[in-house]
């Protein structure tokens, strides 16, 4: 996993709410077996009609827009828990995401890869469209260290959560698999330990 | 206690970092489109997948639904199935594919094939994982990273989510069927009225379902934000994993019942979060928007402004999306597609439910009604019972199991423009096919649109 520093950028806003990872990476893109290349496919019914001519409206296709950071309306990768959707936002070229909320499953999948699903107030949210409507080369810092995201041209600052272990692994691009294996051995004592009649292998 | 911390608890192998615990995992089901990329970790690390034996594999997302005992023409969906085959061969996984008489969607094959018992914590590579919990097994879907977390280690670092508990009192009216009832609550709380919590389902109308009822309910728990619902196990839950192939038989059967049935929330319980309805103010649902929490009753108007939850510009967005207006009648609506599958609805008692209703009648003209059995079991079922008969004389495609148009992922899509009345779980854009236009309902309700051609309350249809 690539690790994480501080990311100075513009911003692309969608401001709409509910965005579901279907609409992030339709099912039918859902069909390679590796992780790279979702990118291109990335919104891809808002993007492009289906004879592949770009929606000139959608943000994406707004050169005047771009950057790491992908700004969107509350709950932001509801549905499918499909991966894919981080790696689609990943792949093409995003580092951060900031919402004022998150449904859980996407949450956990953008830690997993080292993008930072970064979760503000609403007031700063709506700042944030504001700051890109009025100037939309209006740049953002987001401080994985610190915790903060700072709308750099009103010198807004707000403080983020995020849990410290996960904070950790994204600093030192370590993921949880590293942890689990380090801890075979209290696995294997819990797994003998139990007694449960039920449990049976197939 | 709440039964959720109950089964917790008895999970944890030890704490981690912060207030992440590290949460044994008993069974985990893997499909095509979730895996590859989780194997090809295990092989980039060098380790073998920790515990095959609790660990069931089936193809399901991305199947034809017809002709299965031929090669898959798509190349890439063969390519993606035969790399589960290639990868279960390989980590020694127990593999249910095409041609098995196992195989079927994995929320549906997992619970009739006794491999789901009570007090089990289950995850997979899929949102819908949450259908398991109807047996009171904590059960929610998984991103890739973790199912390779899963086969690595079969345990998952997580934190303990907050407890909500939905209770529906009283008598479901004649004809209102547990979709309607998870329709209703979603439509109640909203697309995220449940995110950070586990939600229990509880009160008698939630006891008087069926197992397949209660699975549909748990099923949807994902569409209002909830990490997974669950029901407590009772003589209904243990009659139904009675003699199935995978459950305790025998003696060991008495003493897994003696054990499950301590699977309860005490009566001083304490959640975060609960919510009460009255099972008598549910009626046929269907879904009106772009998300699962856009929903009312089939004889309702569409609103005149969002609901709970939902901003006036997404509202406008959706109603733009489906071609409806504000304040509108949707009884009554033309609808072209109907759809009567997926992990929510295709087991054997939807297609009893839905053949019984359309016998010696006709899919009207212009409307494509297809039926997907859930697996090679249902569809065997249906079909010792006559069922695939009285359906395709009604005019029905009776398909393969798979997971199909629910996400479109193979080519049962829905064209765009289009209207489906769809059991399914999902009405977001395109989710059914690119610009498909998805009206969500319970397998009753979709059958009488095949019936009528349009949006209609099955009740006042039935003669």
């Amino acid at each position: 996993m690539e690790k994480f520093t501080t990311i100075r950028s513009t911003a692309v806003p969608m401001p709409m709410e509910d965005i579901d990872t279907d609409q992030i990476i339709p099912a039918r893109f859902l069909k390679a077996t590796t992780r790279e290349g979702f990118g291109e496919n990335l919104f891809r019914d808002w993007r492009f009609a289906p004879d592949g001519t770009p929606h000139a409206d959608f943000v994406l296709n707004n050169p005047v827009y771009g950057g790491q950071i992908l700004v969107a309306g509350k709950n932001f990768g509801c549905g499918s828990s499909r991966e894919h959707a981080a790696w689609a936002i990943q792949d093409a070229g995003f580092r951060v995401v900031v919402s004022s909320f998150y449904a859980d499953i996407f949450r956990g999948n953008a830690l997993n890869n080292g993008l930072l699903p970064v979760q503000v107030s609403p007031q700063f949210l709506f700042n944030m469209f504001s700051a890109i409507e009025a100037d939309p080369k209006a740049v953002f810092t987001v401080d994985l260290e610190k915790q903060t995201i700072r709308i750099d041209a009103l010198n807004l600052e707000e403080t983020f959560n995020i849990d410290p272990f996960r904070k950790t692994c994204l600093i030192n691009g370590y993921d949880d698999i590293d942890y689990l294996l380090s801890l075979k051995s209290k696995i294997e004592n819990f797994e003998s330990s139990r007694l449960e009649p039920a449990i049976q292998t197939l | 206690m709440t039964l959720f911390d109950k089964i917790w608890n008895a999970h944890v192998v030890c704490p981690a970092e912060g207030n992440l615990e590290v949460l044994y995992i008993d069974r985990h089901f893997i499909h095509e489109v979730t895996s590859p990329q989780a194997f090809d970790g295990l092989r980039q690390r060098g380790i073998s997948l920790f515990r095959p034996a609790q660990t069931v594999a089936t193809a399901d997302h991305n199947v034809p639904t017809r002709h299965q005992d031929q090669p898959i023409t798509e190349p890439l969906s063969r390519f993606q199935v035969d790399k589960l085959t290639q990868n279960c061969n390989a980590f020694g996984v127990e593999l249910y594919g095409l041609g098995h008489p196992y195989q079927g969607i994995v929320h549906v094959i997992g619970p009739e094939l006794g491999i789901t018992q009570p007090g089990m914590t289950i995850v997979c590579g899929d949102s819908h994982t949450s259908t398991h919990g109807a047996f009171g097994t904590i059960a929610f879907g998984i991103g890739t990273s973790q199912v390779e977390q899963v086969m690595a280690s079969q345990c998952l670092l997580q934190a303990r989510p907050k407890r909500m508990r939905i209770n529906v009192e009283g008598n479901l009216q004649p004809g209102v069927t547990a979709k309607d009832i998870i329709l209703y609550i979603i439509a109640k709380l909203g697309a995220a009225g449940g995110t950070g919590y586990f939600v229990e389902y509880a009160g008698s109308a939630i006891r008087a379902l069926s197992m397949e009822g209660r699975m549909t309910v748990c099923n949807m728990s994902i569409e209002m934000g909830a990490r997974g619902g669950l029901i407590a196990p009772d003589e209904t839950t243990f009659e139904y994993l009675r003699g199935r192939t995978f459950a305790p038989q025998g003696e060991n059967f008495e003493e897994a019942v003696a054990q499950w049935s301590t699977l309860y929330s005490d009566e001083d319980a304490v959640f975060d979060a609960e919510h009460h309805y009255r099972a008598e103010d549910i009626a046929p649902m269907i879904t009106y928007g772009t998300n699962p929490g856009m929903g009312m009753r089939v004889g309702d108007a569409v609103p005149l402004a969002p609901a709970a939850g939902d901003s006036l510009a997404s509202f406008e967005k959706a109603l733009q999306y489906m071609g409806f207006q504000p304040g509108e009648k949707l009884s009554g609506k033309p609808i072209q597609y109907v759809f009567i599958g997926s992990c929510t609805n295709a087991r054997i008692d939807d297609l009893r439910e839905v053949a019984a209703y359309v016998k010696g009648r006709k899919v009207a003209p212009g409307v494509n009604a297809m039926i997907v059995p859930g697996s090679q079991q249902v569809a065997a079922a249906a079909i010792a019972e006559g069922l695939d008969k009285i359906l395709t004389e009604a005019g029905f495609d009776f398909r393969e199991p798979g997971c199909s148009a629910c996400l479109g992922m193979n080519e049962d899509k829905v064209p765009a423009g289009a209207y489906c009345v769809s059991t399914s779980n999902r009405n977001f854009e395109g989710r059914q096919g690119p610009g498909a236009r998805t009206i969500l309902a319970s397998p009753l309700t979709a059958a009488a649109a095949a019936l009528y051609g349009h949006i209609t309350d099955h009740r006042q249809s039935a003669n």
